[in-house]
């Protein structure tokens, strides 16, 4: 702090950095470790992410086109949380798969849903998952919704700016209650009751928005969340597939 | 397209900000709270880039209660002011700037209400009144035109509804709904949500 920097008092951090000696990003397979004493993030050593990204991006060179070629909705109401996903995988206009689940089960109170780079979602929600286990057994209760969802985002603001591409929404049932937190690639981590994200969102919202009461019956919220990601994907060319549809209950 | 106001009285500060989270041409949220509570009389109000605007606002309202835990003392207006300052300058060479717009508000025992006025490339002014967005293109002139420095705290109110008016007829954006609170001796007071009816 101010003070302290007047009176030439050096932090902790600072302190324990130079006894270490190092504080270079390092390329090793199990690079995101919570609790080190160094702060490490793994990028290949001697290449910079951020020029290497433009270089992909301008004319002339190979062009690396990050669609978020997704639709995925979840809205909370009286009896819990729905969340409803399409399963097209696109690379560029190619269909990959009509199959893929795009929704990852932290435990079965928690879930991930994926929108933006498939890769870079199914990767860090599994280290989510991971760090969701680790604290579960550490602390002898569930991680709530709350703390997942920062734990997200902190993953994400460490590597701003390096082209991650990640439109995730944890959903799920704490001591709180149900609990939706919107988490993207910019370090945005919003709590609310309906959020729509992927190249489909805007269409989902429309069909949401006006169908939308909070004491709808079971029936309803689940015919509400399918019209949402079906109308999603008759206008959007990068959704498409079959609706996968769950349900958060206490 | 965030915006921002702050007033200051004679011995309050009256700030509001607009409820809206937005990501390209969806509101993601109507209900967001863009201000920071760093201790019991400093309010940081945080608009800009999505991710740094938390992150930021947090970083100093940690560090701003570490101090107190330190040292046993609050930071005042002024100091807290200087020292987000200081980081903004610190980051804003480096390879991740923060893209953040800051309004911080204060009352200290000694010094009386303050208004302080950052923007993204870390400039610092005390100002008697200030505003952040598009919106204050609009509205500075209505503040420049009707402020004086011993206003009341009705007046100051009046002062905003004329503002938040003047957006609502003006500006191209719907931002139906303001935060709005007041901070005098007695601390931190939450006021009545401004809305606006459709246009």
């Amino acid at each position: 702090m101010a003070l302290a920097n007047v009176c030439g008092l050096k932090n902790y951090s600072e302190q324990s950095g130079q006894m270490f000696a190092t504080r270079r990003l390092i390329d090793r397979p199990n690079h995101y470790s919570f609790g080190t004493k160094i702060q490490e993030f793994a990028v290949p050593v001697g290449e910079e992410p951020v020029g290497f990204l433009k270089s992909c991006n301008t004319e002339g060179g190979a062009r690396f086109e990050l669609h978020h070629g997704t639709t995925t909705l979840s809205f909370k109401f009286k009896h819990g949380v729905i969340v409803a996903v399409d399963s097209r995988a696109s690379t560029g206009s190619y269909i990959a798969t009509c199959e893929y689940n795009k929704v990852i089960e932290i435990n079965p109170y928690l879930l991930g849903t994926m929108s933006g780079s498939a890769a870079d979602c199914k990767y860090w929600e599994r280290l989510l998952a991971k760090e969701c286990r680790l604290y579960r057994l550490r602390n002898n209760h569930r991680i709530s919704v709350a703390a997942a969802s920062k734990l997200l985002c902190n993953m994400m603001l460490g590597y701003r700016g390096m082209g991650l591409s990640v439109g995730s929404m944890i959903c799920g049932w704490d001591k709180e209650g149900p609990g939706i937190y919107y988490v993207d690639d910019n370090g945005n981590r919003l709590s609310g009751r309906m959020f729509s994200t992927g190249s489909g969102s805007n269409y989902a919202y429309g069909v949401l928005d006006s169908g939308y009461k909070e004491d709808m019956t079971v029936e309803e919220a689940y015919e509400l969340g399918r019209r949402g990601i079906v109308h999603a994907t008759h206008r959007d060319s990068y959704s498409g597939g079959v609706v996968n549809m769950y349900h958060i209950q206490e | 397209m965030e915006y921002l106001i702050g007033i200051q009285g004679p011995d309050f500060v009256l700030v509001a900000a607009d409820n809206v989270a937005a990501s390209s041409i969806i509101q993601m949220k109507h209900d967001y709270d863009k201000m920071f509570k760093l201790s019991e009389k400093i309010l940081l109000l945080c608009v800009g880039e999505a991710g740094d605007t938390v992150q930021f606002a947090e970083y100093i309202q940690k560090n701003v209660q570490l101090y107190k835990m330190r040292n046993g003392y609050e930071l005042s207006p002024s100091a807290a002011a200087n020292f987000t300052r200081k980081n903004l300058a610190d980051y804003l060479r480096s390879r991740t700037p923060y893209h953040v717009n800051l309004l911080l508000a204060g009352y200290d025992d000694a010094d009386g209400p303050g208004l302080f006025y950052m923007d993204y490339l870390s400039s610092l002014a005390k100002a008697p009144f200030a505003a952040h967005g598009y919106g204050a293109f609009l509205t500075l002139s209505i503040l420049d035109r009707d402020y004086k420095p011993d206003l009341t705290r009705e007046e100051a109110m009046n002062i905003l509804r004329k503002c938040v008016e003047e957006l609502n007829k003006r500006f191209i954006l719907n931002l139906h709904s303001f935060n709005v609170r007041l901070i005098d001796k007695d601390g931190i007071h939450d006021m009545e949500k401004l809305t606006v009816g459709a246009k």
